[in-house]
């Protein structure tokens, strides 16, 4: 059922925001058919009747008290920013969507 | 002292309380080692400035008679996924590159509060990606026993800083065996809790319900001691579990006394015990197996059949949460930025940020991730992959049924040449089949060296695994193996270890 | 841009059967957020409410706010939904710089509430129900502010600024079913399914529901049909409608623009549009392309939450009165005619009124403060009334004007103080020197001038002609630059003049 191609390798890196050079989406291209050849056999193993399991303990209601606590000053916040206005985190423009 | 260095932390700590060493001797002793060794070693991505400081401390606390914690002025390595408020925290990645947190890891905090001077930070695999510390955008590890070889990953930077005596404890963090496999490299201890067992906050994801932090030591009683200090509940972590824990290091203790190996039931999985698995390997598993028998232990074949679909199944569950995880390097708020010439939109700077920033086996991973989770493929991966976890518990719950532990060899082969499978991404992948399937649920796994193989003179980790929650299991049973293979060779297993001062190679 | 061709309004009735869909969210006034432990606060400066969660700091991870829940509960409740046994979050992944890890946690094919219904009331006491498919937890995202462009739009921006004290603030996202059969009134149904669903997350107090502050958010879905097609028509998603006039005029728009390009044979897109108040036109946002494969899948940092059904009982006991039957309750204590009711209800000011007699007001008081004054003020400012003063100034005000400390026209003054946040109704009274003259003397001194020079007026009063003394006030009035109490001047005067 694998169907990689090229185009598929593209569309996957736009939907991850990488930017591929054309080497690596060849590369990534035949490495992911092959991965996915190899993973299938996923399907093998399982029927409709298994269930899905997301966490490998099993809990639920895990939820903490409507408390404030462990706030960053705006300056802890921005420490890393690769840019900012001082209280801000600073991007180049957006294009596309109106706020 | 002839040299603290190659003391357990237990005897370290001994030496501490009765103050015939102070802390800072200690810790200087181990940061003149990491200088000695560590330009041929690549174990450390960042070497501390304050170890010294806090170990003064811990030495005037104890000259005042302040009660302290049994580890309190014992240096520790701490692999670089984890977060750390005065060091970079890069989880190996050039797109972290000089990242310092603003707050510290649950673990870290932890250390920091049982007093114990933080030597570094040490190499991995980028993102934890990897078996081999190959994939560090910080250069490689190489192995402490071995500096031709890899030390295995993603945690080798940590593992070899152990097997080296740069440092007597270090943690690490186990996705797939990221603590398992480079102990086994190189004749370490490498604990990975169950999952729950030690808290999340503050190590860098790479899949979710899949990571856990963990103790490398070079001795059983050690990792329990570590483990008693990071592990327990944590309210930041939704999947830290809340039970009260018992003590691991006297779980260790106990299993070092003897008796614990009498009575036990021991099943060795079938599909863990592969005839393609180097012969040394084997042969040191099989004699370790018959020393138990010879001990009153009943070795039990058990069989699990959905093994077989582990790896795939894992590498799907992996790659998808890892590729949402990821997202978040994107240059806005940490973290490397890449402006392309132009007027490029937030858009383009994010996809050349990531093209730049992530390697190759990054890259590799969230293309495969973002395709198991994109539309119309999400329940013929991402979906049939969490029904073999399913499948994997139960196959596990069925042998448990049968058995008190599960053992098997850590890894399929000892330490390989470094660049040795560099080319094929699937066979490093397939590395990992024994340590797999224990993160796939979540229960406990120890490594700890049980010998050499006879071709190639390297270690071999022998994996012992218990029911989820049943830790204590793993270090009682642990440390009779361990207690009873010192008590034949007449040593310690590091004391085989080959002698490396540094430049030689 | 272009202008879009309409057509006429009547007339895209009779050729097209409009069908609607409305996505309203939530904001919860929770004390933290949705799955951090930062405030969740409005206005503080940048990137001040924020933990290491909020930025999707690397090793940061979610833990759920257990009040968000239970808010969630009471909403599904309120809204006739049936309360999950089981529910999950899920990961929507997208990238976009105001989303901090560059996925939203909300849920996905598990919500917590599902299957509701509301009945809501138009302007001429019709009760519509709108059937809702499912209301879900998620959390919000940060803002963006666009630097550099000529409009401070996006369009033409040279660079801009993320604040992520709104990332993580917990929201409830309301879907309805697709909504049939409101023909010409399609937006008023809109707008009075909005107002309804404010009334009940003021009345449950889980949200301050301001629509000017984007605690309550629609986005409209307006599709088409031809007369006599089983077909639904392709759909527009109307974004950014921020107050219940415009959800009105919004759909109206769409409605016009969409029957003139089916009109013309032209296909209509599957787009999200922006809606602008000020030209009181849509436009297109970003096309849909790779942002529909949202990768969806369970969060693995969460784990499934199942409302015990004692607490969902104990939630059901404690829901306030539906608002319509509130409203027929209200209406008859407060004695209010329908006329004046129902004009409190159209002007969406019922919750305000209601606080403000709670508050300790009379109710017409109450009304006169709200569709008065405060109406006619935030029409001025073009803002919603509820966001200039809270109901308990309001009651304050009028507290002082029963009392006799201020009259009438000093409130007026005391009330443009509140607006303008100089303090509370006392202070405001204080720094502005608004009290009345209660002092005799001053009043008296002012009344001896003013007759002075009118001495004609004693004697008219004295001689039966009362009114007179009108004069006589105005004047004192204007002395006391209106801090007198006009009953009692009045008084005075009568004293004299029969003294």
């Amino acid at each position: 059922m694998s169907d990689i191609t090229e185009d598929t390798v593209r569309h996957l890196a736009n939907l991850a925001r990488i930017a591929l050079t054309p080497e690596e989406v060849t590369t990534l291209t035949s490495e992911l058919a092959a991965i996915v050849s190899a993973v299938e056999k996923v399907n093998e193993a399982v029927s409709a009747d298994v269930p899905a399991t997301s966490h490998p303990i099993p809990m639920e209601n895990v939820w903490r008290e409507d408390v404030v606590a462990d706030e960053l000053t705006s300056e802890q916040a921005l420490t890393g920013a690769p840019d900012h206005d001082g209280s801000r985190f600073r991007v180049t423009a957006i294009l596309g969507e109106e706020a | 002292m002839s040299d603290l260095t190659r003391l357990s932390a237990a005897e370290q700590s001994a030496l501490l309380e009765s103050r015939e060493i102070s802390s800072v001797e200690l810790t200087k002793a181990h940061l003149d080692r990491i200088a000695e060794t560590d330009s041929d070693l690549g174990a450390f991505l960042h070497v501390s400035d304050d170890a010294l400081t806090i170990a003064d401390e811990v030495d005037a606390a104890r000259a005042g008679g302040v009660s302290l914690n049994p580890l309190a002025g014992i240096p520790v390595a701490v692999k670089d996924v984890l977060c750390t408020l005065d060091m970079p925290s890069t989880a190996g990645s050039k797109i972290l590159e000089g990242w310092v947190p603003p707050y510290d890891a649950t673990p870290v905090a932890r250390l920091r509060t049982a007093r114990m001077p933080l030597l570094g930070k040490t190499n991995m695999d980028e993102f934890a990606m990897g078996s081999s510390t190959e994939h560090s955008a910080y250069g490689i590890t190489r192995n402490s026993w071995d500096r031709t070889r890899i030390p295995g990953g993603s945690g080798g930077g940590s593992a070899s800083a152990v097997g080296a005596f740069q440092a007597s404890l270090a943690l690490g963090s186990d996705t797939g065996g990221s603590i398992r496999q480079p102990a086994a490299f190189t004749g370490t201890v490498g604990m990975k809790p169950t999952y729950g067992g030690v808290s999340r906050y503050g190590a860098i994801a790479l899949a979710s319900s899949l990571d856990q932090i963990g103790p490398v030591t070079r001795t059983v009683l050690d990792a329990g001691l570590l483990h008693d200090i990071i592990g327990g509940y944590d309210h930041h972590d939704s999947t830290s579990i809340s039970d009260e824990w018992p003590s691991f290091a006297d779980a260790a203790r106990r299993g070092a006394r003897g008796e614990s190996l009498k009575g036990l039931r021991v099943g060795v999985v079938k599909e863990l015990d592969l005839s393609g698995f180097q012969p040394g390997v084997t042969a040191r598993f099989h004699e370790t197996l018959t020393m138990l028998a010879a001990e009153g232990a009943e070795i039990v074949d058990v069989s699990a059949p959905n093994f077989e679909y582990a790896v795939a199944a894992y590498y799907l569950i992996l790659t998808a949460e890892a590729s949402s995880n990821l997202a978040k390097f994107d240059s806005v708020r940490f973290g490397l930025r890449v402006t392309p010439n132009g007027t490029p939109t937030v858009e383009d700077v994010m996809s050349a940020t990531r093209e730049v920033g992530f390697g190759a086996e990054a890259k590799r991973r969230i293309i495969l991730g973002t395709y198991a989770l994109s539309a119309g493929y999400y329940d013929a991966y991402y979906g049939s992959a969490q029904k073999v976890r399913t499948l994997i518990q139960r196959d596990f719950a069925a042998a448990f049924a049968q058995v008190d532990v599960l053992v098997s060899p850590t890894a399929p082969t000892t330490a390989w040449k470094v660049g040795e499978n560099l080319d094929d991404p699937l066979a490093m992948w397939l590395s990992d089949i024994t340590t797999i399937p224990v993160n796939m649920a979540g229960i406990p796994g120890i490594s700890i060296p049980i010998g050499l193989a006879d071709e190639d003179n390297l270690p071999v980790g022998l994996q012992i695994m218990a029911p989820a929650r049943d830790d204590a299991r793993l270090y009682e049973i642990g440390a009779a193996i361990e207690a009873l293979l010192d008590a034949k060779r007449g040593s310690t297993f590091s004391a085989l270890t080959p002698a490396f001062t540094g430049g030689a190679n | 841009m272009a202008k879009d061709a309409l057509m006429d309004f009547d007339k895209a009735l009779e050729k097209f059967e409009p069908v609607i869909g409305l996505e309203v969210h939530v904001e919860l006034s929770t004390k933290s957020k949705m799955f951090s432990s930062a405030s969740n606060v409005f206005g503080a400066d940048p990137n001040t409410a924020v933990t290491p969660v909020c930025l999707g700091l690397p090793g940061s991870l979610p833990v759920v706010n257990k009040d968000a829940v239970r808010y969630s509960i009471s909403l599904g409740l309120a809204l006739g939904c049936e309360i999950a046994e089981t529910c999950r979050f899920a990961r929507k992944n997208y990238f976009y710089p105001d989303l901090a890890k560059n996925y939203q946690i909300s849920q996905f094919d598990e919500p917590i509430a599902f299957e509701g219904s509301l009945e809501v009331e138009l302007d001429n006491g019709d009760i519509v129900t709108i059937p809702i498919e499912r209301a879900h937890m998620e959390e919000d995202a940060g803002k963006l502010t666009h630097v550099g462009g000529a409009t401070g739009r996006i369009q033409g921006a040279e660079y801009s600024l993320v604040d992520y004290n709104r990332a993580g603030v917990p929201l409830v996202e309301i879907v309805t079913k697709p909504i049939y059969g409101t023909e010409g009134r399609a937006g008023e149904v809109a707008r009075a399914y909005v107002s309804t669903i404010r009334d009940i997350v003021r009345g449950l107090g889980i949200s301050e529901a301001r629509m000017e502050r984007g605690n309550l958010r629609c986005d409209a879905n307006v599709s088409l049909r031809p007369r006599g097609d089983e077909k639904l028509g392709t759909r527009t998603e109307t974004k950014n409608v921020n107050s219940l006039r415009s959800i009105e005029r919004a759909i109206r728009y769409e409605i016009q623009r969409q029957a003139a390009l089916l009109d013309k044979g032209t296909a209509i897109i599957q787009e999200t549009r922006h809606w602008h108040e000020d030209t009181g036109t849509t436009s297109p946002g970003r096309p849909k392309s790779d942002a529909d494969d949202y990768r969806y899948f369970p969060e693995p940092d969460l784990l499934p939450i199942r409302p015990s059904r004692e607490l969902v009982e104990e939630l059901r006991a404690a829901l306030p009165e539906p608002p319509a039957a509130q409203r027929r309750r209200l209406k008859a204590e407060w004695g209010f005619s329908d006329l004046d009711f129902k004009s409190i209800v159209n002007a969406g000011l019922l919750v305000e009124v209601r606080e403000t007699v709670e508050a300790g007001a009379n109710p017409q008081s109450a009304r006169k403060w709200w569709m008065g004054e405060l109406s006619r003020t935030a029409n001025e400012m073009n803002v919603e009334p509820s966001s200039l003063v809270t109901p308990t100034q309001v009651a304050e005000l009028q507290s002082a004007v029963d009392a006799g400390t201020i009259n009438d026209k000093l409130a007026r003054e005391a009330l443009a103080g509140l607006i303008a946040n100089e303090g509370t109704v006392a202070e405001i009274i204080e720094k502005r020197g608004l009290t009345v003259v209660s002092d005799d003397g001053a009043l008296i001194a002012a009344i001896d001038a003013a007759l002075a020079s009118q001495p004609d007026v004693l004697e008219k009063i004295a001689s039966g002609k009362v009114e007179a003394a009108g004069a006589i006030i105005g004047a004192v009035m204007k002395a006391m630059g209106g801090k007198a109490d006009a009953a009692r001047v009045r008084e005075l005067v009568i004293e004299r003049a029969s003294a």
